[in-house]
């Protein structure tokens, strides 16, 4: 029987590349981890630990090479790249160091976008739901900008409200404040902890940043494709 | 579809400049297609009713006579020295039967029997060879439209009446009503009655030609009751040689497509149509080759997009129709301007050209050079919209 609060787990997770090549290399040397519905948690580590990898095979955007990753109680290694998809579209969200937006688009559909290419045009609900969205993020007014119409600290509170909209299980987060200024910084972290206190939703967020990682309720370290420590 | 489309139609909105170039070099491109195709039909067109406004389409007359060998004793060696023979008048046998079934033949939009024969023509002193035309008036009609062509008098062929060409009544000083003997040979005369003079166009004709009566026809060439040509007109002018054949095979009879008595005309039409396919087809080539590099080029820009869609939940699928989407758009749009500045094009050629001719808008060449267009743009965009649909998404976001 699944226990309804896990989000994410891992089992002996590995990740190689280059497989059946000279050059094979493995990143990920078996991880195991857990992570439930409330967590709000940091993965540290120095570069070249294997973090972007994890975050990856997290994140539905590769597959492993050994190991289980169960989503919700799912388990995802031998699905196709349509299941996957579809898995990922309707229970991650994610942000990246970079915001991502797409510029042919407002920040309004931004913020729908993950929603509409699943389900196509937005019904009146969800356009309530993204506007209430930009609203949390202090946006409501600035939702027919373009994206380079906008601040790059804007920009970012729109792909959190982009990562938000459809509900996820798991906020992904890879290097979400390392191109913002300190006080952005602070209020884009800010929104984290609201969401994650608000919808219940598990934050995951890889951090250069000890003092970030310091403000988390977990710290998951990782040196050299192994967990080192969890706090 | 919804999302597809709307992505596609944003990104062509967003890269503005590169949609407007392509946009126009798929419309010069189309309304090249749709001018040189419509120019050339249209002259041919022109040269065929040109051709064939004197013409029937299948002509067909009894089998030639020819010379039965006897068989020589075996064991003898024989020499033959043979000499074509004169091929006379000779009538169709049973016309009237082959006449009822030409009728009924499928393909076969009249059929008009025909009696022809030299004679002469003299009024006063002088005299010109003429080629007297007997024929049943309504179905020659169908054949060949004689009505059309009268410049004096009336097309009246009945109880000693005849028509002749304008060139033999200028030789001969005949003017409407005024009296022609015909000499079959043989003593064998007629006067006949001018009703009316024809113009066809063709001097040879205009010169000789005489159409009188069949009765009248028969008489003066001694083929009572018989025919030597029935000419046919079908439905599809370029089966013509088809129905030829079949009839052939039908009667035994000798019958000949127009495309064979003017097999020069034909060869110079095919080569025509071919070098006109060609040009449409390297055409449709280059404006597909232009559609596949400008979305080639818009998957590379947006690939960090792509991948960012991808991570977001699009699946492989809506990427390739988003790319898909805009090579028919792209298609469409600049294939529906080209077809009308072409259709400008000939209208322009039409009212300031050098009037030789007029250009008809073929009705299906818009359509069909869109649709070959818009194919064409779909199947050049399947190459880099497959690529944006296998892009890595991991790799895809770190691009930058």
């Amino acid at each position: 029987m699944p226990d309804p609060r896990e989000v994410l787990r891992l089992e002996g997770l590995r990740k190689s590349y280059n497989i059946g090549k000279p050059n094979e290399v493995e990143v990920l040397h078996g991880i195991d981890l857990r992570v439930e519905s409330s967590d709000f948690a940091a993965l540290v580590g120095p570069s070249g630990s294997g973090k972007s990898t994890l975050l990856n095979q997290i994140g539905l955007l590769d597959s492993p090479t050994a190991g289980e990753l169960y989503l919700l109680g799912q388990p995802t290694r031998e699905m196709d790249d349509e299941a996957r998809t579809a898995m990922r579209g309707r229970h991650i969200g994610f942000v990246f160091q970079f915001h991502h937006l797409i510029g042919a688009f407002t920040a309004l559909e931004n913020v729908l976008m993950p929603y509409m290419v699943a389900h196509g045009k937005p019904d009146r609900e969800t356009l309530d739901r993204a506007r209430g969205l930009l609203a949390d993020v202090g946006l409501e007014k600035l939702g027919d900008r373009k994206p380079d119409e906008l601040s790059g600290g804007q920009q970012q509170r729109v792909a959190i409200a982009r990562a938000l909209v459809t509900r996820p299980a798991l906020l992904l987060a890879d290097e979400p404040t390392g191109n913002l200024d300190t006080k952005t910084a602070a209020e884009v972290f800010g929104l984290f902890r609201r969401f994650n206190a608000e919808f219940g939703c598990a934050v995951l967020l890889v951090t250069h940043d000890p003092r970030l990682a310091e403000t988390c309720d977990r710290t998951i370290t990782l040196v050299d494709g192994r967990i080192e420590s969890v706090k | 579809m919804w999302i597809e489309t709307t992505i596609a139609m944003r990104f062509l909105r967003q890269g503005r400049a590169q949609t407007l170039l392509i946009l126009t070099g798929i419309a010069v491109g189309v309304s090249v297609i749709v001018f040189v195709v419509a120019l050339i039909s249209g002259l041919q067109a022109n040269v065929i009713e040109r051709t064939l406004g004197t013409q029937s389409h299948v002509r067909i007359e009894a089998p030639e006579e020819v010379n039965l060998i006897a068989p020589a004793p075996p064991g003898t060696l024989q020499l033959l020295l043979e000499d074509r023979r004169a091929q006379a008048l000779r009538p169709i046998v049973n016309w009237q039967q082959i006449r009822d079934v030409l009728d009924r033949l499928p393909g076969v939009t009249a059929v008009s029997p025909v009696v022809s024969g030299p004679a002469f023509g003299r009024r006063g002193d002088a005299v010109q060879s003429v080629a007297i035309v007997g024929m049943d008036l309504p179905r020659y009609l169908r054949v060949i439209p004689l009505d059309e062509k009268m410049v004096d008098g009336r097309l009246d062929i009945g109880s000693g009446n005849a028509v002749v060409g304008r060139q033999l009544a200028r030789e001969l000083g005949l003017r409407t009503g005024g009296k022609l003997r015909l000499d079959g040979g043989d003593g064998r005369t007629a006067i006949v009655n001018v009703a009316g003079i024809f113009e066809l166009g063709v001097r040879d004709l205009d010169s000789r030609y005489v159409y009188v009566d069949l009765k009248q026809a028969q008489s003066l060439l001694d083929l009572p009751g018989g025919v030597t040509v029935i000419d046919v007109t079908v439905a599809d002018l370029f089966g013509a040689d088809r129905i030829a054949a079949r009839i052939h095979g039908l009667t035994g009879l000798k019958a000949e497509s127009w495309m064979e008595t003017n097999a020069q005309l034909m060869n110079a039409l095919s080569s025509q149509s071919m070098s006109t396919n060609m040009i449409s087809f390297f055409v449709a080539m280059s404006v597909a080759l232009g559609i596949a590099s400008v979305l080639a080029v818009s998957v590379t820009q947006r690939t960090r997009e792509i991948g960012i869609l991808r991570a977001m939940g699009t699946r492989r699928r809506q990427m390739l129709m988003v790319f898909l989407v805009q090579g028919a758009v792209l298609g469409i749009a600049g294939s529906l301007i080209g077809a009308l500045a072409g259709w400008g094009l000939i209208g322009i050629f039409n009212t300031f050209g050098p009037k030789l001719f007029y250009i008809p808008m073929p009705p299906g060449l818009v359509p069909a050079s869109m649709l070959l267009v818009t194919i064409a743009g779909v199947i050049s965009a399947s190459v880099p919209a497959s690529r944006a649909a296998r892009l890595d998404p991991v790799e895809a976001i770190r691009h930058a």
